[in-house]
Parts: structure tokens; C-alpha cells; sequence
């Protein structure tokens, strides 16, 4: 019943977001035709504009969108017109879900092991380096590790591609770049949940009832240690994939990010509202997904 | 842990010897105390120097000394303009403080009014403002600043007065970033300032104020504000380093700050476009990366210090 109401709340959320999407850039003067090769004169801006219902008052515009939208069909993109924005998703998102996806298993197979690692080496000098690696690691933001990774292994040591995207070998700096940040988070959290869980009561009387150190860690700090990482995941994948467009930038890989940043300089109608929608989507669901999960990982919790 | 000693204190006495005996914390003040000294003194340094010293040091003068390696005149090395990279760096990072400062400020300001109004008033208004910010959180808050951004950065600049004066312009630009970047990051605050009153509320000495007949203001100042303190101080040390982030994250797309203006993040987007198979200026992004880190390496120290000290809870 809880997860019906919240599906039923998702979507007058994700019309919210469209409508304000869809106001938001119609609001800017300036066109998409502004900056055509040639400029236009005012009949072909006024046919193209018509050709587009750019013309229609924006309420109308947005009621045609939506009903266009009912259908799956996201629209033209106005800068790139033989291409419509259901084309764009279709090849930039496999590429932003692959490095997504990627850093998301990086972030959480070196999170969750320094954050085991440091807890349960809790006041050693492995805590202290394992700690400060994980702080450093949140405050190095992509766009400054990113280049220092090219720097060092595509152009300095001739390791590494220096950019684009294509085989594994391409994928390793930018996953890398992007998913070291999240790692950081979650062995933080990790770190904090192995503390937390320890000082438990059932903790104290597993200990009594004579289980080993590493058992007590493994078998019941983790399981509950996980719980915030769990609810941090849906969040932070949201974040790798929308994140991602610095990443892209840099290592010049045809992601969806790169779209976004450009089409709302280009005033692309279209595609802004297109890819805004779709990552709202994605945050929706996947905080959906986690809270899925989470009944699962935790039997204690109940909804409402 | 609580040290009996010190029962005599007031909370906030206390977790102010707390915090000083947490040495990262401690040496992270004091690194970005010197950081803000640095930016104020240098260029009243150059002005009294005067004569060369501040022609070579001076962040906006061009000169024929392009990619410079860091030496005795450059500390930092010289960009492809031939300007001092340590000058920019330190003009940069007024425009990246100044802009996490005021973003961090009007973020505190929302969040605490709509969590403090949500939490004191209760019922249904605590449950329509609650609702706003639940919705507010399922937003990619990243995209919306991105949009926001761009689209009033093209109003502003038709408007008569900017026309007139692109250094108008450019200082309005930087008032939008404020607002914009404020008004995503204000949250996290808003929940947490509502569980907080929400919880003192029923404390027993408000309770016991409210008999002796204290309005609603005279609670709100004496009693729930000074409470409320700690968590916020905290949650402004852990703020801030987001919003620097946004600015450097947004200004390194070209939607920030315009040149000829600095930041933090124009410069390192300066020192990538100057990445090629040759040579290798790394100064142009060890420098200026290197502060930003570590400014945000102190933030994060200074606000984990802050929570321990004063026990707040996480989220």
C-alpha cells in the first residue's frame, strides 16, 4: 500500500518538474534560431518558429509537449533538427549508464572495504590513513582529479588513452575520476554504521555469548552498518549519472551530459526539458528502488 | 563521552573545549584563517609594494611571459596570458569564499526560518512546508541551478543597465550565483532546525518559561535559538564546502563567473584547455586545484570537529 501512494505520488512530482523545466527556458529571450548560420529573415523565422508552435502561448506549448510526451515521444531537438531527442537518449544514455554504472561498482567495492577496514581497525594507524584517504577523496572534485589522471597516466606515462571512449582501456580514468568522490562517501558512512552498530546491545551480547571479533564484524555490525549505505546509493547513482556530465566534458566521451550543459546554452527547448525530465525519473525511481531494498535489508523497518 | 569536570559549563562552553582539543580541526581553522589573511593582505601588499613588484604580481596584467614555470618571480608560474598564477589564485579564491560565504548565509537564513516556522508553529503547516521540501529533494538540484542559471544570467543581460556596464553585469552574475546556489543547498537545514525545535518544544524549561508566562518571541530568542545553535554552526561549516564546489563545478562550465573575473574553477577549466601531448603545464592546475582542496579538505575537518563537539546527530 506504502509504495502504491508513493509510485501515485511520483507523478504529479514529475509534471511539477516538467512544467517548471518547460517555463524555466522558455523564459529566456532568445531562441533556438538565434544563432543559425545564416541570419534568418523574419519570414523563415516566423515558418520556422510556426513549424514548431513556438508562436502558440506557452500553456498551449506545454499542453502539446505533454501530449507528445503521453506517447513517448520526446520531441525534435531544435538545434540538431534531424535529430529528435528520443535519438539523443537512445545514444548518449547506454554511454552515461555504462560509466555511471562503472564508477557506481568502484565507488562501492573500494568504499565499503576501506570503511570495513578502517573500523575495524579502529585507533590504528590504518584507521588514521584509511580516515584521511576517504575525506581527501570527497574533497577532490572530478574536474581537478580528472585532469591530474591525464596528466600523469594518458600524457606523462603513455599508460592510458587520453580521451574518448571505446574500449575498456578508454574507460578506466574517466571511471576512476568519477567514482572516487562517491568512494570516499561510502566508506565514510560505512565507517560511521561499523561504529555505530558496535557499541549495539546485541552486539555486547553476541560478545558474551562468546563470538569472535571477526564474526562479531562480519556477521552483524556489516549487515546493519550497510543500512545507510543502502539509502545512500539511490541518491549517489542519481548523482554518478548526473554528475557525470564534468566527466564527459573532459574526456570527451558522447554521453547525455554533454547535451544537457549545451542545449541550455542553446536555448534547445526540447532537449533541456527532455533530459531534465529524465533524470528526475531516474532520482524518483531509484529513491523507489532503494526504499524497495531497503524493507528487504532491514526487516525492522515498517511502513506506514 | 562527557567529562564531569566540566559539568559546570554551559553546553556551549563546553563544546567549544571540545572542539579545541581536536587537533585536525583546530589546525584547519587555522589554516583558513590564514588563507583569508593571504587574500586581504596580498593585494594591499602589492599596493604599498608598488613599482614592479606589483606590475609582475598584479592577477589581470598581460605580459610576454607565457607558461613560466613556478620560479623566485612566479611562485606558481605564469598562464597563457603571462599573468602570475599565484596573484589569480589568490583573486580567485575571493570570488570562491565570497560566494560560499553569502551562498551558505542565504541557505541559512531559508533553512533556518522554514525549519524553525515548520517545527514551532506545527500541524498543518509544518506538514504543506515539509511536503515543499520533500519535493524540493527529488529534484536534480544540479540541472535546476544549471537551467535557473542560464536562463536568468541571458535575462540580465538585456537589461538596460547591464547593457551600459559589463562590470555591472558580471557583479550581477555573481549576486545570481549566490541566490541560486543558496537556494538549492538550504534543505538539509530546514529538516534538520525542524527536528531540533520540534524536540525542544516539549522540553520541560520551555514548558516551565511558557508558565511564567514568556510569549512565542521571547521563547524563540531565549530558548530555541541558543539551542539551535550548535547544529547550525555545524551544518554551516558542512555547507559551505558544497556550495564552493557548485561554484568551482558551475564556473568550470562556463556558466559561472566571466572572465575577466576568477574563481576557482575557471581557473582549473583555464589550466585543462592548456592539456596537450607536448608539454605539460601542470602548475596551471596543481595551484589552483591544490588550494581548492585543500580549503574544502579544511571545511570538512572544521565541520566534523564541530559535530563531535557539540554531539549532533547525523542526518
Amino acid at each position: 500500500m506504502y509504495f502504491v501512494k508513493r509510485i501515485a505520488l511520483a507523478i504529479p512530482l514529475l509534471l511539477v518538474i516538467s512544467a517548471l523545466a518547460f517555463v524555466l527556458v522558455h523564459l529566456a529571450p532568445g531562441g533556438p534560431f538565434d544563432r543559425e548560420r545564416a541570419p534568418a529573415s523574419p519570414e523563415i523565422e516566423r515558418n520556422l518558429n510556426a513549424k514548431y508552435h513556438l508562436d502558440e502561448p506557452i500553456w498551449k506549448q506545454y499542453g502539446r509537449y505533454l501530449g507528445d510526451l503521453a506517447h513517448g515521444d520526446f520531441g525534435v531537438s531544435l538545434k540538431y533538427r534531424n535529430h529528435t531527442v528520443n535519438d539523443i537518449i537512445a545514444q548518449g544514455l547506454p554511454v552515461s549508464l555504462t560509466l555511471g554504472g562503472l564508477a557506481f561498482c568502484f565507488a562501492m567495492g573500494i568504499g565499503l572495504t576501506t570503511g570495513f577496514f578502517t573500523a575495524a581497525r579502529r585507533g590504528g594507524w590504518e584507521d588514521y590513513v584509511g580516515s584521511f584517504l576517504s575525506v581527501l577523496a570527497v574533497c577532490v572534485p572530478g574536474f581537478v582529479l580528472a585532469p591530474l589522471l591525464i596528466l600523469i597516466f594518458a600524457v606523462k606515462l603513455k599508460w592510458l588513452p587520453v580521451a574518448l571512449w571505446g574500449s575498456p582501456w578508454h574507460m578506466i580514468l574517466p571511471v576512476l575520476a568519477l567514482g572516487l568522490y562517491f568512494g570516499g562517501k561510502v566508506a565514510r558512512l560505512t565507517r560511521e554504521g561499523m561504529l555505530q552498530a558496535m557499541q549495539a546491545e546485541f552486539i555486547t551480547a553476541a560478545r558474551a555469548k562468546g563470538l569472535g571479533e571477526n564474526g562479531l564484524l562480519w556477521r552483524h555490525a556489516f549487515r546493519i552498518a550497510v543500512l545507510p549505505v543502502a539509502s545512500y546509493s539511490g541518491p549517489m547513482l542519481a548523482d554518478l549519472l548526473t554528475g557525470s556530465f564534468i566527466i564527459e566534458n573532459i574526456f570527451q566521451i558522447p554521453g547525455i551530459g554533454v547535451f544537457l550543459v549545451n542545449s541550455s546554452l542553446n536555448r534547445d527547448y526540447t532537449v533541456v526539458v527532455g533530459l531534465s525530465l529524465l533524470y528526475a525519473v531516474l532520482l524518483v525511481g531509484l529513491n523507489l528502488a532503494v526504499d524497495f531494498a531497503y524493507r528487504w535489508l532491514d526487516p525492522r523497518v515498517k511502513y506506514e | 563521552m562527557s567529562e564531569p569536570a566540566l559539568n559546570h559549563f554551559s553546553p556551549n562552553r563546553r563544546a567549544w573545549r571540545r572542539f579545541r582539543q581536536n587537533r585536525p580541526a583546530v589546525i584547519s581553522a587555522y589554516f583558513l584563517a590564514g588563507l583569508l589573511l593571504a587574500i586581504i593582505a596580498w593585494p594591499l601588499l602589492l599596493k604599498a609594494a608598488g613599482g614592479g613588484f606589483a606590475q609582475i604580481h598584479n592577477p589581470n596584467q598581460l605580459s610576454d611571459g607565457q607558461f613560466l614555470p613556478p620560479g623566485a618571480q612566479h611562485w606558481f608560474g605564469t598562464d597563457v596570458h603571462g599573468r602570475d598564477v599565484f596573484s589569480r589564485v589568490l583573486s580567485g579564491a575571493q570570488i570562491s569564499l565570497l560566494v560560499g560565504v553569502v551562498g551558505t548565509l542565504v541557505s541559512l537564513l531559508i533553512g533556518v526560518v522554514w525549519g524553525a516556522v515548520a517545527g514551532y508553529v506545527g500541524g498543518r503547516t509544518d506538514g504543506f512546508l515539509m511536503r515543499v521540501v520533500d519535493v524540493l529533494y527529488s529534484l536534480p538540484s544540479i540541472i535546476f541551478v544549471i537551467v535557473l542559471i542560464t536562463t536568468l544570467g541571458e535575462l540580465m543581460k538585456h537589461l538596460p543597465l547591464v547593457e551600459q556596464s559589463p562590470a555591472l553585469g558580471r557583479q550581477i552574475r555573481v549576486l545570481l550565483l549566490f541566490a541560486g546556489l543558496g537556494s538549492v543547498s538550504w534543505l538539509t537545514m530546514a529538516r534538520i532546525v525542524r527536528g531540533q525545535v520540534l524536540s525542544l518544544r516539549t522540553r520541560a524549561f520551555v514548558e516551565a518559561s511558557r508558565t511564567l508566562g514568556a510569549g512565542t518571541p521571547m521563547i524563540l530568542v531565549r530558548h530555541i535559538i541558543p539551542n539551535i545553535f550548535g547544529v547550525v554552526i555545524t551544518y554551516l561549516a558542512l555547507t559551505m564546502p558544497a556550495i564552493i564546489l557548485y561554484e568551482s563545478f558551475l564556473s568550470f562550465l562556463g556558466l559561472g563567473v566571466e572572465p575577466p573575473m576568477a574563481s576557482w574553477g575557471t581557473l582549473i577549466s583555464e589550466g585543462v584547455a592548456q592539456i596537450n601531448p607536448i608539454r605539460v603545464y601542470w602548475w596551471l592546475i596543481i595551484f589552483p586545484g591544490g588550494i581548492l582542496v585543500s580549503t574544502l579538505l579544511a571545511l570538512n575537518f572544521l565541520g566534523d570537529g564541530l559535530r563531535d563537539a557539540w554531539d549532533v546527530k547525523g542526518r
